[in-house]
């Protein structure tokens, strides 16, 4: 019986090696882990890492036609069409989209956590009530909410990670409502149950683990979303308010000059996917390694 | 249109081929999976015939590599990672090794037909019955859909399906496992094949279905001169249906011989280890006992026990039918006995096995080691699921993937608070051996054991608690015979030694009989026939425990194959409209513990 099987020694090598161990094995985590600190070291280090003031309208920014200036020349990556610095101004709205990118997208991903486990696990009236919750905020237009919610508060960088988080955590609860539901059918739960384990007990260690790879393909793929959302309503005025930069604004300022100045969209678009590429990358491979059924496979 | 093919490999594959010698000449085959180590062999040069009319078995346990020589000759391999690496596959004058995916194409069905072990799996649910049979004939010859459905109709009828006109409008999901064999069977055989291939075709039907599509395939098989190849891991299948068998071992060739001089005389270790390791019907006698049940301490007791399941439907979710999956069950279960319910899928033994660890609401009365357990005046408390645990069928699934399996069983000591963690620790290392595995087994994870070890830890996370009874809901029934017997094997020693008594639920009548002290028969949510080994399987009196019995196929070629009287129809279903109730059965002592229902208050 017990020779039977041998267990291959490299997959029990592999099972004691630590998280950082493996991530360190993986280059393209490496590089998406480096990326991500990249854009944390801009939005920290931003005062020190350009000479100009992100607000401040410069005489010497425009040509003297007051087309803005291209890329190269005392402006690395060029000016806006108001004379500002893009690179500086790319460089503090970093933060902006941090701070929406985590903030709000991690407050979406824990309502919708909490609603998604909470319905699938329960079920019966519970169940219903929160998805029927969840599918009327569906339905409803999500921009308009945010309009609605944004016009009702003072708009703030903090009110509108609120508000994106106010209408973004449906689909992760949708999401994690069906793998809860299917989860608590599979037998080892039935084995929990039978051993006397209460619901809390089997929500988190049995139950949240398992949940743990949806929910961060869920995160990283939210942050370009959420990213994006942020970009839009600071161009409806409701979002970060001006002259404050963001990925978004810097964007949905300059669209209309695409043609004539495509620097000034391509430059905070690249920085966009990069981060969400990022992101993707180094969940992707905390996922791999955070589930120990694919240990000794790779 | 019959006859032959005009396709492009018309002149490749004529339709009447008279074949000289062998149908089938595997050589040499070997099969290999491409891993980042290198090629790792599955298969290892393996050869045989197979001849006109003639029923090979390729017997195996898991991982033998039968399935994936089945799979080589259809030409099915799964891409790119697992191949052909070495021998040749001649059917007939063609080489199908070297053959194309076009050319395998006109062969695969129409001349070598496969049937699968899931038939639910392999049907597609979206579309009619007669569609799916009118398609596979239709893709084969060139014929319109009117007259391929002709045909279609023409094979449900040689496959007995009763009301063959109205299977043809059916779904897959509207027919029993049975009948979707049947309807397997009915493809597979339609276009009249030369080799068919029936790849653990019964493994998933109840024992008195696998009697009748094991019946159908031997007579179609007459009838129709086909050479067949079964793969199974059933000895006893395997023994009633063979003329030669071939026995495989990891991938590797281990014997080859007719039927009846393999089974008297195995002439390598493992076939016999494999022989010997297969429980087999005896007469419920000659069974020794190491240990006597305590006759005045019931672990439990069941009272007039029902479980209905509410069926909604109608557009305001209405109660309109119910399942009736428990009726009126009693029983007692004595320390340490071993206890078992038998029956086939549906009549209950699993829901029953539930309502006694509170996963499903009961009616009537349950009581484990004197405890109530029964709403309104008892309820399921902690002290009370200390004293019974369950050990489910498929350990794989009853195991968290994401936990250690130390943790795993000693789970059941923290939820509790038994012991400090390190006391905790030493009781698992305890257990761990206790049930054969080793202490530094602790720290690894469910998926690196093998099956049987796993049921072993499944096992050692039961006893954890020191219970009374241990529920064993078909935990053998997912193992290979060898490491089945040494599980079983592993359950007596704990009655003996631990004084635990096991509620054995299976519909092996064979594994039943081999560990039981007491056995109960259950049909349709009620128990029929209840007594000890001897009365049930010695002199079963209730029609129901006979057919079942008579229906398990014997490992002993030798042995007269009875004709059964063939059973009409499927088992009638369990769900009844709501105001309907269902008759109760009158169970009568007709001596020492020996009851049986009536059979006219069962209809």
């Amino acid at each position: 019986m017990t020779n039977s099987e041998n267990i291959d020694p490299a997959i029990a090598a592999t099972a004691e090696r630590g998280v950082i161990a493996q991530f360190a094995r993986r280059k393209l985590a490496l590089f998406g882990l480096f990326l991500v600190l990249l854009t944390l070291g801009a939005a920290i280090f931003a005062p020190w890492l350009t000479a100009f003031d992100p607000n401040e309208q410069m005489f010497d920014g425009l040509t003297l036609q007051g087309a803005p200036m291209p890329p190269g020349g005392p402006f690395t990556l060029g000016t806006d069409l108001l004379g500002r610095d893009l690179l500086t101004r790319i460089l503090y709205g970093a933060r902006t989209s941090l701070i929406i990118g985590v903030a709000a997208n991690g407050l979406a991903l824990l309502i919708g956590t909490i609603v998604g486990v909470t319905a699938g696990y329960f079920r019966g009236w519970i169940g219903s009530a929160l998805m029927r919750l969840t599918d009327l905020m569906m339905a409803f237009p999500a921009l308009l909410l945010a309009i609605c919610l944004a016009a009702i508060f003072q708009p703030s960088l903090w009110i509108v990670a609120l508000v994106i988080a106010i209408v973004y955590w449906v689909q992760t609860a949708r999401v994690l409502y069906a793998e809860t539901a299917s989860l608590s059918e599979r037998e080892f739960i039935a084995a929990e149950r039978t051993i006397g384990a209460s619901h809390m007990r089997i929500l988190l260690k049995h139950i949240l683990p398992h949940l743990v790879p949806t929910i961060i393909v869920w995160g990283t793929l939210g942050i370009s979303t959420t990213v994006l959302l942020e970009a839009t309503l600071s161009f409806l005025g409701v979002g970060v308010q001006p002259p404050t930069p963001s990925w978004g604004n810097i964007i949905f300022e300059n669209q209309t000059y695409f043609q004539a100045a495509p620097w000034l969209v391509f430059f905070p678009g690249l920085a966009i996917v990069c981060l969400a590429l990022a992101f993707n990358l180094v969940g992707d491979a905390l996922r791999e390694i955070l589930d120990p059924t694919q240990r000794g496979r790779d | 249109m019959n006859g032959e093919k005009t396709n492009l490999f018309g002149a490749l594959v004529p339709k009447s081929a008279t074949f000289t010698g062998p149908v089938l000449r595997v050589d040499g085959l070997s099969i290999s999976v491409n891993t980042e180590s290198g090629l790792k062999p599955l298969v290892h040069e393996l050869s045989f015939d197979l001849h006109r009319g003639e029923t090979l078995a390729i017997a195996g346990e898991s991982g033998s590599g039968k399935s994936l020589t089945s799979l080589a000759i259809m030409g099915l391999l799964p891409p790119p990672a697992v191949r052909v690496t070495g021998g040749s596959i001649h059917f007939g004058e063609l080489e199908l090794t070297a053959l194309g995916e076009y050319a395998l194409r006109q062969i695969r069905g129409n001349r070598i037909a496969m049937i699968f072990q899931e038939p639910m799996t392999s049907l597609n649910p979206v579309m009619k019955i007669g569609t799916q049979l009118s398609e596979a004939i239709c893709a084969h010859e060139a014929i319109s859909f009117k007259e391929a459905r002709v045909r279609a109709l023409e094979a449900l009828k040689s496959v007995r399906l009763s009301e063959p006109e109205k299977r043809l409008n059916q779904f897959p999901h509207e027919l029993s496992g049975g009948m979707r064999q049947r309807v397997m069977i009915a493809m597979a055989i339609a276009l009249k094949p030369d080799i068919l291939i029936a790849d653990e075709p019964t493994t998933a039907l109840d024992v008195t279905v696998q009697r009748e599509v094991l019946d159908l395939l031997r007579d179609l098989q007459h009838e129709m001169g086909t050479a067949l190849i079964l793969i199974t891991h059933d000895m006893g299948v395997v023994a009633e249906m063979a003329d030669r068998v071939l026995v495989m071992k990891g991938g590797h060739f281990v014997e080859e011989n007719d039927v009846v001089s393999l089974f008297a005389n195995p002439q390598q270790a493992y076939t016999s280890d494999l022989l010997e390791a297969v429980p087999s019907l005896g007469d419920g006698s000659g069974i020794a006992r190491a240990y006597k049940p305590d006759d005045d301490t019931l672990v439990a007791e069941l009272e007039k026990v029902v479980v209905h399941f509410d069926v909604r439907s109608g557009v305001l979710g209405r109660v309109t039918h119910r399942v009736h999956a428990v009726e009126n069950v009693s029983l007692s279960i004595r320390k340490g006995e071993i206890f078992s319910l038998v029956g086939e899928s549906g009549c209950g033994k699993s829901t029953i096995a539930k309502s006694m660890v509170g996963l499903v609401k009961h009616s009537g009365r349950i009581r484990i080691n004197g405890h109530d357990i029964s709403a309104p005046h008892g309820k399921m408390t902690n002290q009370v699921r200390r004293d019974v645990q369950m050990v489910f069928q498929d350990p794989m699934a009853s195991l968290d993937p994401r936990m250690r399996v130390g943790e795993l069983v000693r789970e059941p000591l923290v939820i509790h608070g038994v012991g400090n963690p390190s006391e905790q620790k030493k009781q698992v290392g305890y257990l761990f051996e206790r049930v054969g595995l080793s202490r530094d087994q602790v720290e690894r994870y469910p998926h690196e054991f093998s099956g049987g070890q796993r049921q072993r830890i499944c096992i050692a996370r039961a006893l954890a608690l020191n219970p009374k009874l241990i529920i064993a809901d078909e935990s053998v029934s997912a193992l290979d015979v060898t490491v089945q017997a040494k599980v079983l094997e592993l359950l007596k020693e704990l009655v003996s030694e631990l004084g635990v008594s096991f509620l054995f639920i299976s519909h092996d009548m064979a594994v039943v009989e081999n560990i039981s002290d007491r056995v109960g028969v259950m049909y349709l949510g009620q128990i029929v026939e209840m007594g000890n080994c001897e009365q049930i399987f010695g002199s079963p009196r209730h029609s129901y425990t006979k057919k079942l019995i008579s229906a398990v196929p014997t490992p002993d070629p030798s042995r007269e194959r009875q004709s059964l009287a063939r059973l009409v129809g499927d088992i009638p279903s369990a769900v009844r409209p709501i105001n309907e109730t269902v008759p109760h059965v009158v169970l009568n002592n007709i001596g020492n513990g020996h009851m049986i229902a009536t059979e006219d208050s069962f209809t």
